[in-house]
């Protein structure tokens, strides 16, 4: 389908070839929807709005993992390394007198991108199951450090006592998540915007052709190791600002943040969306953990069989998601 | 030596059959339930119990294989993970509520609960009976893949699998075969282990990164290397826990990493 896209646009060369990707540039009215829910929650949910403010940094992680396995075709099982990251490096700043927000998530991108620059550089190396083993390896190695480094991140027991202060000095994080649930929608938005205008630049298209025909995009000269880092970089800011996102606005982080469970729902919650387009986040997500919400307060074990029995239903009936099946639908 | 019974069967599976196999574990787990409850609740003998969860596990395996990894042969790894995710969820959920959380508890039979005195030191006798056990399962399948009919058919489908069909060779069967050897040897693996990996319902979850560490460094399609990686990555465990305990795990995963960077497809593996 994308290949198809990438051809459609070669044979009309030129011009045609402009329209095409301008085309898929411009917003879809469709594009609002998520948006307006999310503002309609707002409103006429207010009792369950520290939930919402989760549900949305989720879906920026889930986001971030789409960058990488959607659009470059990297199957990780490692992400949470970087989620756990930044939800480490915003907890520690706060927990340690820099309580400022909007400077820990920065903090967090950052420190995330460093790691995902220097374990991208070992592990983009490999490919298939090799790779897979890799990413798994590089979060447990992350969960083991912060495991061990206890009188940092408090081990086992989490990192206690995070102070975060207002945001701009003015708007505190009150009781009910209002705060929480508005700043995290600010920067899912900000987050997303970013990563749909590289998902839409030469760039992103090169990423899709990676992913398409890796052979074929050696052979037009692409830097395909260098641009599989810079996109490897890139989710890994991203997911390091959800993890900062979840520290600040719960107070606390536990060791599961880095967890590998962590690195299968996230993949879990983007494929029931769907893959490679952007919004199976925001559909995948809310879907898992409102659904999950609900059911763990009836019996949390039995969960995860619905769950799995779920994941096994959309592999074998409906590969590409919910947002797949509704494009199979619709035609 | 656990860790290398459990894992051949995914090497199996996985490095044979190049699915990738993450529920192996809950084919383990479930040997592992079976023997123990066997055992302590109907006061099953420890070789009939141990033989039991092998042919259930391997039975049980062929049902799954044929209705839910059989369309994906060959396909896209991420849906394979995500089923076998799938998989592992539910059974979590299902041996929750079987046996509850708690873990079970596993009584080694009465002959081999002693010490065995080799002269110079005495080791305890089921550990010592693990490793025997292990060592033959190497053996035997080696022997089985390298000199039976059924060995070369499987290792002729493996190398490629159009010419494997075309010369006549049933390759659907044989791959059902080889999935129910690979699920009945971790039930096997997860039943003689039930004493040293304890069997509770995350069981699949908690033990998965090792059983893949073995194999991926073992190298896929390979017998022996799965056995050296075992015995590698245990030596290299206990020892550093032992020189460093601060650093705790953290050199197995260094090790794996590094090992891998240096030969991708694991010691053994075959280009």
């Amino acid at each position: 389908m994308a290949t198809e896209g990438l051809v459609r646009a070669g044979l009309r060369a030129g011009d045609g070839a402009i329209d095409a990707f301008a085309r898929r540039h411009r917003f879809h009215p469709l594009e609002a929807l998520p948006w307006a829910a999310a503002i309609a929650a707002f409103g006429l949910f207010p009792s369950y709005l520290a939930l919402g403010a989760q549900i949305l940094a989720t879906i920026l992680f889930a986001l971030s993992a789409d960058l990488v396995l959607g659009y470059a075709g990297i199957v990780t099982l490692g992400h949470a390394a970087f989620f756990g990251t930044g939800a480490y490096t915003a907890g520690i700043l706060a927990a340690n007198g820099w309580g400022e927000p909007l400077s820990g998530l920065l903090a967090a991108a950052f420190v995330a991108a460093l790691i995902g620059l220097a374990s991208g550089f070992v592990v983009l190396r490999t490919t298939g199951l090799t790779l897979l083993m890799q990413t798994l390896v590089v979060a447990t190695l992350l969960h083991e450090a912060a495991n061990k480094a206890s009188s940092i991140t408090g081990g086992d027991d989490g990192l206690q006592g995070m102070e975060v202060w207002p945001i701009f000095g003015v708007f505190r994080f009150d009781l009910f998540g209002r705060t929480a649930y508005l700043y995290c929608l600010i920067v899912l938005f900000l987050c997303w915007w970013l990563a749909r205008q590289i998902v839409h630049s030469p760039f992103g298209r090169s990423l899709t052709g990676i992913r398409e025909n890796v052979l074929r995009m050696h052979a037009i000269g692409a830097p395909v190791m260098r641009r599989r880092l810079v996109i490897y970089t890139i989710s890994a800011a991203f997911a390091g600002v959800a993890g900062a996102l979840i520290a600040q606005t719960t107070q606390f982080v536990g060791l599961g943040v880095l967890g590998l469970e962590r690195s299968g729902t996230v993949l879990i919650m983007l494929i029931i969306g769907g893959i490679g387009r952007l919004y199976g986040a925001f559909i995948g997500v809310p879907l898992y953990m409102i659904a999950q919400d609900r059911f763990s307060e009836v019996e949390p074990v039995y969960w995860y069989f619905w769950i799995g029995l779920l994941m096994v239903l959309v592999v074998v009936f409906a590969r590409g998601g919910l947002l797949g099946l509704y494009d199979r639908l619709r035609r | 030596m656990v860790l290398y019974l459990v894992s051949v069967g995914l090497s199996v599976t996985m490095g044979l059959m190049g699915f990738v196999n993450l529920a192996h574990g809950v084919f383990a787990m479930l040997g592992g339930y079976i023997v123990t409850s066997l055992m302590a609740r109907h006061g099953v003998p420890f070789a009939p119990a141990l033989l039991c969860a092998a042919l259930v596990t391997a039975l049980g395996s062929v049902v799954i294989e044929r209705l839910l990894y059989r369309p994906l042969y060959g396909g896209d790894e991420l849906d394979q993970v995500l089923l076998t995710m799938g998989l592992i969820f539910m059974s979590l959920a299902a041996v929750t509520y079987v046996w509850g959380v708690m873990p079970q508890p596993m009584h080694p039979p009465r002959w081999l609960s002693g010490e065995v005195d080799l002269g110079f030191r005495s080791f305890p006798a089921f550990r010592s009976f693990l490793i025997l056990c292990g060592a033959a399962l190497v053996t035997a399948l080696w022997l089985g893949l390298e000199r039976t009919r059924v060995g070369v058919q499987i290792r002729a489908a493996v190398d490629n699998l159009r010419m494997a069909q075309s010369v006549g060779i049933n390759t659907s069967r044989l791959f059902t075969l080889t999935f129910a050897l690979g699920s009945g040897l971790a039930g096997l693996g997860g039943g003689l282990g039930a004493d040293l990996l304890s069997i509770n319902p995350s069981y699949a979850l908690d033990n998965l990164i090792y059983f893949l560490i073995v194999v991926a460094v073992g190298g896929l399609g390979s017998i022996r290397g799965p056995f050296v990686a075992a015995l590698l990555i245990g030596i290299a465990d206990t020892g550093f826990k032992y020189l460093l305990p601060e650093l705790g795990a953290f050199f197995i995963y260094a090790l794996t990493m590094a090992i891998l960077l240096w030969r991708p497809r694991g010691l053994f593996g075959r280009a």
